[in-house]
């Protein structure tokens, strides 16, 4: 076996690992929204994120528009603090009375954050503050209220 | 020359005045494989310049001191030295810088099979070295010449017949002009004509390049043909030294023995086994019974 | 019965003075790697033979693993209504386990035993032999090098194996089973992180890579020159490095996941 035809073999062996990388990286996993350009962050308070996750979709009326960028306890106010990273081409797409509610897409699918638009005329920008918001739908708590208002309504 | 007398028992070899300088030095060797002892205080002078021809039965570990003489392995006890250094006791440096200066011929060439018999030559040179190619091709096809295989330059091992592969292997070996070569059973297994050839060329060799020539053989007639001096080992310790016609004249029965090849003598032909008389009969005593 | 034990007792020191030696014959290895930057060629053509090699038996699994996996996790899946996560499924299971492991053990099977061969061969004709008296030494010319290369090809190996994969369990799941495509793309793509799933995999894939090497390179060099201590050394290598490759799996799966 030359060695010309061997070098270029290994050549083609180590294209067909990149574009493997490119597939894991891009269509496997989610590092799809890092690349999507600048976009502006607003932030929201949980009592209770449930099971989101860092990289779960942001999305308006169904449309993806970002992405969840971090979650981390905020110990001053005993909730989750949420950092959304939102796509550039909605910069001033929010009002200041936007609601951001955690829901799951489908029975055991992931949750995402979904926005629901107000009414004002202020509009939100970078880093601001989504001040109503609506934790995600925890069971135990769910039976609970049901068991609660049956009782109630003996 | 061997000092055999009364007691049949030859004593060690010493090197006589006006000798030519000795290259290796093996004194009071020792080394065992497992429970084995294979030298068991073996001393044994290589004279420089010469052809020395190391014989003895086969399994008295004649590969293994040509592989203690080039550092491969390690003695239990007692010394080698090559051109006035101890082997053993040489770092892995000064070792390799030792071995360049020692050829060494295997059995079966031990040629690299994913390389043409020009690389194979070729090989220590590019490892070692780095003269432009130019140079390395002039120094390689040299070589291959000398030894008659120019034509064979690009044919691979596998392709090669085994004497052609041994005469390969020893171009291979020369390449950095060495002090000594080592040969490996040359001889075994060859038909007359790559014997000659092999012969012819182990004896031009060491003349022509002023080479110490060691070999490590069984095959008699050949050996002794080409030899300058001659060591019989046996049992771990050397039993003859001296040229091929001192040793023809031993009064040694066991050296006569090996040396004409009668198959009895101090070697016995029988094993060692009970009364034949009494295995026999006692048999037959067994197998009388179920009658 | 006294030389039960004593047997026993033999094959257990003998064992553990081999490991020892592995040992010590992994360190020699090591310490040859940074001759390897000069010779550039050598680490190529290692790269060809056991990672170009393996490429296509790795392409071809890969792909009917995807294929059975999504088979399989439909029908599981059916049972909760969760079709949709079949895409989720599959990436994970693939990305943080068979990818790494599959490719493991076809790669102890085909190059690893391919590489103790060589290896064995080399010895048994006396060419490591003629190396070392050619002041050549065979831990920076012929051990080395293989090391490096296998410890390279491993995780690229299992890269594509895991990608391909996806492939086949898209085939499968979208075109054959009738998954929405969209739902078996977005799905995986929000599950799988590319940092903690991707990555750790490939990491495992590096290890495995590593020992497997580390396991068919010694057993080559270390083996009974004839042509049965080749073969057993064969077989140990494939072995081994399988236990091994398994082994690690749970190790390595119980500390990063």
């Amino acid at each position: 076996m030359n060695s010309r035809a061997t070098e270029i073999l290994v050549g083609v062996f180590m294209l067909i690992f990149f574009a493997a990388m490119l597939v894991l990286a891009l269509r496997v996993s989610n590092l799809t929204g890092l690349g999507s350009g600048a976009g502006y962050s607003l932030n929201a308070s949980f009592d209770n994120v449930g099971g989101l996750k860092s990289g779960a979709p942001v999305s308006a009326s169904g449309v993806r528009v970002g992405q969840v960028s971090s979650i981390v306890y905020d110990a001053d106010r005993f909730s989750a603090h949420v950092t959304m990273s939102v796509n550039e081409e909605f910069v001033g797409a929010f009002p200041e009375d936007t609601t951001a509610s955690i829901y799951t897409a489908g029975l055991l699918g992931e949750q995402y954050v979904g926005l629901e638009a107000g009414a004002e005329d202020i509009m939100l920008g970078d880093g601001d503050e989504v001040t109503l918001t609506q934790s995600a739908l925890v069971l135990e708590r769910l039976i609970g209220q049901v068991l609660f208002s049956r009782s109630g309504a003996e | 020359m061997s000092t055999a007398h009364a007691t049949g028992i030859p004593a060690a070899p010493d090197v006589r005045p006006g000798d030519a300088p000795v290259l290796v030095r093996v004194r009071d060797l020792h080394f065992s494989r497992g429970r084995k002892a294979i030298f068991q205080g073996l001393d044994l002078d290589v004279p420089r310049g010469r052809i020395t021809t190391i014989l003895g039965p086969s399994g008295t570990g004649k590969t293994t001191l040509l592989k203690m003489i080039g550092g491969q392995l390690k003695p239990s006890s007692g010394h080698i030295e090559v051109d006035g250094q101890n082997v053993s006791t040489l770092g892995r440096g000064p070792l390799y810088a030792l071995r360049k200066r020692m050829g060494m011929l295997f059995q079966s060439g031990a040629l690299l099979t994913d390389l043409s018999v020009f690389d194979n030559v070729a090989f220590p040179l590019r490892e070692h070295t780095d003269l432009p190619e130019s140079l390395i091709s002039h120094l390689v096809l040299m070589r291959l010449h000398a030894v008659g295989l120019r034509g064979a330059r690009d044919l691979y091992p596998a392709e090669l017949s085994g004497g052609m592969a041994r005469r390969a292997a020893l171009a291979r070996a020369l390449v950095f002009d060495p002090m000594m070569i080592m040969y490996d059973e040359p001889f075994t297994g060859q038909d007359p004509i790559s014997m000659g050839v092999l012969l012819e060329l182990i004896r031009t060799v060491n003349s022509a390049l002023g080479l110490t020539s060691l070999i490590v053989s069984h095959d008699l007639a050949e050996a002794l043909s080409i030899s300058d001096h001659v060591v019989i080992i046996s049992e771990g310790v050397v039993v003859e030294t001296g040229s091929p016609a001192e040793l023809r004249a031993s009064p040694s029965e066991w050296t006569q023995q090996f040396l004409n090849g009668r198959p009895d003598g101090p070697v016995p032909f029988q094993l060692p086994a009970s009364d034949y008389e009494a295995e026999l009969l006692g048999t037959r005593t067994g197998k009388g019974g179920s009658r | 019965m006294i030389d039960r034990i004593a047997g026993f007792g033999r094959f257990w020191l003998d064992a553990l003075e081999r490991f020892g030696r592995s040992q010590l014959f992994l360190a020699r290895m090591l310490g040859a790697l940074p001759s390897l930057v000069p010779r550039f060629g050598l680490l190529v053509r290692q790269l060809h033979a056991n990672g170009v090699m393996t490429l296509s038996i790795i392409l071809v699994s890969g792909l009917f693993v995807g294929m059975v996996l999504a088979l399989q996790a439909y029908n599981l899946l059916q049972g909760f209504g969760a079709e949709a996560a079949l895409g989720q499924a599959v990436a994970l299971t693939l990305v943080r386990e068979l990818g790494p492991v599959i490719t493991g053990l076809l790669f102890a099977g085909r190059a690893g035993s391919a590489m103790t061969a060589e290896i064995g061969l080399m010895k048994a004709t006396e060419q490591l032999s003629g190396l070392e008296m050619m002041a050549v030494d065979p831990f920076r010319r012929v051990y080395a090098p293989r090391l490096f290369a296998g410890f390279l090809a491993l995780p690229m190996l299992a890269a594509m194996f895991s990608a391909v994969g996806v492939m086949g369990g898209y085939l499968v799941g979208v075109e054959v089973l009738g998954v929405d495509a969209g739902a078996y793309w977005s799905n995986m793509q929000g599950s799988v992180a590319f940092v903690d799933d991707v990555l750790k995999g490939l990491l495992k894939a590096l290890v495995f890579g590593l020992v497997v090497s580390w396991i068919a390179i010694f057993e080559g060099a270390d083996c009974v020159p004839t042509s049965e201590g080749v073969s057993a050394a064969t077989t140990r290598t494939v072995v081994y490095s399988s236990l091994s490759v398994l082994g690690l799996d749970f190790l390595l799966t119980a500390v990063m996941f």
